[in-house]
């Protein structure tokens, strides 16, 4: 009980130091503000996606997968992600509805057994299919995930750039904090470095060649993770993106997971 | 094979030879395994047709095709396994011949599909739709495909309610008398009985209403028609000796499936009410699922699983577990190879009948996978029924190619 009070205690330290930051430096929260709103009303979006994991001495694995958003305003996105390669792992599929402050809902297809299970969300910081994504850095980017620093301004890549920390406010993330640098122009993550739990740099990924669609929302081709501890990496490449196809809530249940191709 | 099957996939690959040429089979995708299989036994038999080491190749293929944007398609998985002195074994089945046809609020399947009830992990009692491929692997996991007129409605709230009209009741499959892991003396599988015949014997109804609400999933099933499992009776046969025959009731069965996920628990109920199967009986297995997430920062998980196995039936129900617990553990390493293993125990509360399970899996390359599995039966008391397979310990390797 006493435990219990005094962790209620820290954390609520904690929450206002962290608010107390914020109402001291407000601008990170102002821009990621900025960079939420330009990428409202997408609606849905559906695209391929190709992994290929290179281990330290660089031999490749290639996995195949597609993914399906569903916007939803006032709450977490929808998303339905389904395997393709490895073979033996074709027609898995996985359904996420995320949600900013309480536990996501996740159901995985095993087509094998036909089975539609239940997972905990609570699985965040573990490799998604062996690779250096974890599960936290796929899911939908929603505001109250994460607290935010302005730090500095600066160019990367010759273009000018906001670099913030983000410290994630929900449980189980493998991360002590992230620093991310934000076009000033476009709003948009280019570079993301990832510090793990005892405040060393774990990872580093690079957004690369972005491109506008509906001349609003800006989706990056290529990604690339790579892991400083382990010097292993992780290239992402996205493919034939398609915009406000129709999609609705009935492409995004369990009778849709059970069929997905 | 049997005449039925036999004239069921005469019927089946008449159908598909009128579909399959209609749409270009450029348009046809084409996925599966082919896979060979080791399978042996340290102990001698009981009896001594039975052999030590069986060897036997498998293959699945999947042909899809859809149009429509993906709201109608075909499919069709064809299903064979040869193995070595097993002539039961060696067998062909049509797992999938269906059409699907998807609109807002309901979806309809038409055809031979496989439908999985369940949230536990120990046994699937729930789970009724599909006979059990029991020559396939004892792990009671694979099915054989049934035909069925399937309706799901789907609500705004993504509840689903499914009808089924169960077209063909397909009568279970037993090793052959070469084969291990069957009753001692064997079924005789010339001769099931039932309770009743022609299309009463053949149609089943079932229908279930599947829905999760925040941290729950829970669902809701009935069944009527002739049960999958038989009960066995003690018969002779012609020359007078002893066998087993296959007795297939008409029964009605209430299904509860029941799913709190809590962080990194998973709480899970399953039971079911059944009639006519002699004096109506309760069944219900529950338990937890705990899982460490990405431990010590390795990549891997780990999960612990319990659950309670209970048959109101008790002592003399005859089905493996009555009152048994069952203790297990769940390594996913998460890596390139995806390997995996999960080990369990169930123990007989009574009669201390012990069983252990070991499965292992990997990918090699991209393509290929090994999977491992162990299973060991110990202090098998006379009066449980697996006491059949008190000698049928085993170790099965299997190596398979995925495209």
């Amino acid at each position: 009980m006493i435990k219990q009070l005094l962790f209620i205690t820290v954390f609520w330290m904690l929450s206002n130091a962290a608010s107390a930051i914020e109402a001291i430096n407000p601008r990170g929260l102002e821009i990621i503000t900025e960079v939420d709103r330009r990428d409202t009303g997408f609606g849905d979006v559906q695209m391929d996606m190709v992994m290929i994991l290179r281990n330290k001495s660089g031999a490749e694995s290639l996995r195949s997968l597609s993914m399906k958003t569903l916007e939803i305003i006032g709450d977490g996105d929808k998303s339905l992600t389904i395997f393709d390669r490895p073979r033996d792992i074709k027609g898995t599929a996985f359904l996420s509805f995320t949600h900013p402050l309480t536990a996501d809902e996740q159901w995985l297809y095993l087509p094998a057994l036909k089975r539609v299970k239940r997972i905990s969300s609570s699985n965040k910081s573990g490799p998604f299919l062996g690779s250096e994504y974890a599960f936290e850095d796929l899911t939908s980017f929603e505001i109250p995930k994460f607290s935010y620093r302005f730090i500095r301004a600066e160019s990367y890549q010759e273009r000018p750039c906001f670099v913030l920390e983000f410290i994630p406010q929900y449980r189980y993330s493998g991360y002590t904090r992230e620093q991310v640098w934000i076009d000033s122009e476009r709003y948009i993550p280019v570079k993301i470095d990832y510090y793990d739990r005892k405040d060393a740099l774990l990872k580093t990924l690079i957004y690369q060649g972005y491109q506008q669609y509906l001349k609003q929302f800006w989706r990056a081709d290529g990604m690339v993770m790579t892991n400083h501890q382990t010097g292993k990496s992780t290239e992402l490449i996205n493919k034939n993106y398609q915009f406000q196809q129709g999609l609705g809530g009935r492409d995004f249940d369990r009778n849709t997971l059970k069929r997905a191709r | 094979m049997n005449k039925n099957a036999m004239m069921c996939t005469q019927r089946v690959l008449f159908w598909v030879l009128i579909v399959l040429p209609v749409k270009s089979l450029l348009a046809w995708e084409v996925s599966g395994y082919g896979g060979i299989e080791s399978l042996g036994f340290w102990e001698s038999p009981l009896e001594n047709q039975q052999q030590r080491h069986y060897l036997s190749g498998v293959i699945e293929a999947e042909f899809y095709h859809e149009w429509d944007n993906g709201r109608e398609s075909l499919v069709f998985v064809p299903f064979f396994r040869w193995s070595e002195h097993d002539g039961r074994r060696t067998h062909f089945d049509i797992r999938e011949l269906n059409w699907l046809k998807v609109a807002d609020y309901w979806e309809l399947r038409v055809g031979i599909r496989k439908e999985f009830w369940g949230v536990t992990e120990s046994q699937h009692l729930v789970d009724i739709i599909n006979q059990t491929d029991r020559v396939e692997n004892s792990d009671t996991e694979d099915k054989l495909g049934q035909p069925m007129i399937n309706l799901a409605l789907i609500d705004s709230q993504g509840g689903t309610l499914d009808l089924f009209l169960l077209t063909g009741f397909r009568e279970a499959v037993f090793p052959g008398v070469q084969g291990r892991l069957r009753f001692s003396p064997r079924v005789n599988t010339e001769q099931a009985h039932y309770d009743s015949k022609g299309f009463e014997r053949h149609l089943a109804v079932a229908a279930r209403y599947v829905r999760s609400v925040d941290q729950w999933d829970f669902a809701l099933s009935f069944f009527h028609g002739t049960s999958r499992t038989p009960r066995f009776l003690r018969t002779k046969n012609n020359n007078g000796d002893d066998q087993f025959t296959a007795y297939y009731e008409q029964i009605n069965q209430a299904g509860l499936e029941l799913q709190l996920t809590d962080e990194n628990w998973l709480w899970k109920l399953e039971s079911i009410v059944r009639e006519g199967q002699g004096q109506t009986y309760f069944a219900g297995t529950g338990g937890l699922e705990y899982t460490w997430f990405n431990v010590f920062s390795s990549g891997a998980d780990f999960g612990v699983l319990v659950e309670y196995m209970y048959d109101s039936r008790g002592f003399n129900a005859p089905v493996f577990y009555q009152d048994d617990i069952m203790a297990g553990f769940r390594l996913t390493l998460n890596d390139i190879q995806s390997s995996e293993l999960l080990a369990g125990m169930i123990i007989d509360r009574r009669r201390r009948t012990q069983s252990y399970s070991i499965e292992a899996s990997r990918r090699l390359g991209d393509s290929w996978k090994m999977a491992l599995e162990l299973r060991v039966l110990t202090q098998v008391a006379e009066s449980d029924f697996s006491y059949s397979l008190r000698k049928d310990d085993q170790l099965r390797f299997e190596l398979s190619y995925h495209f």
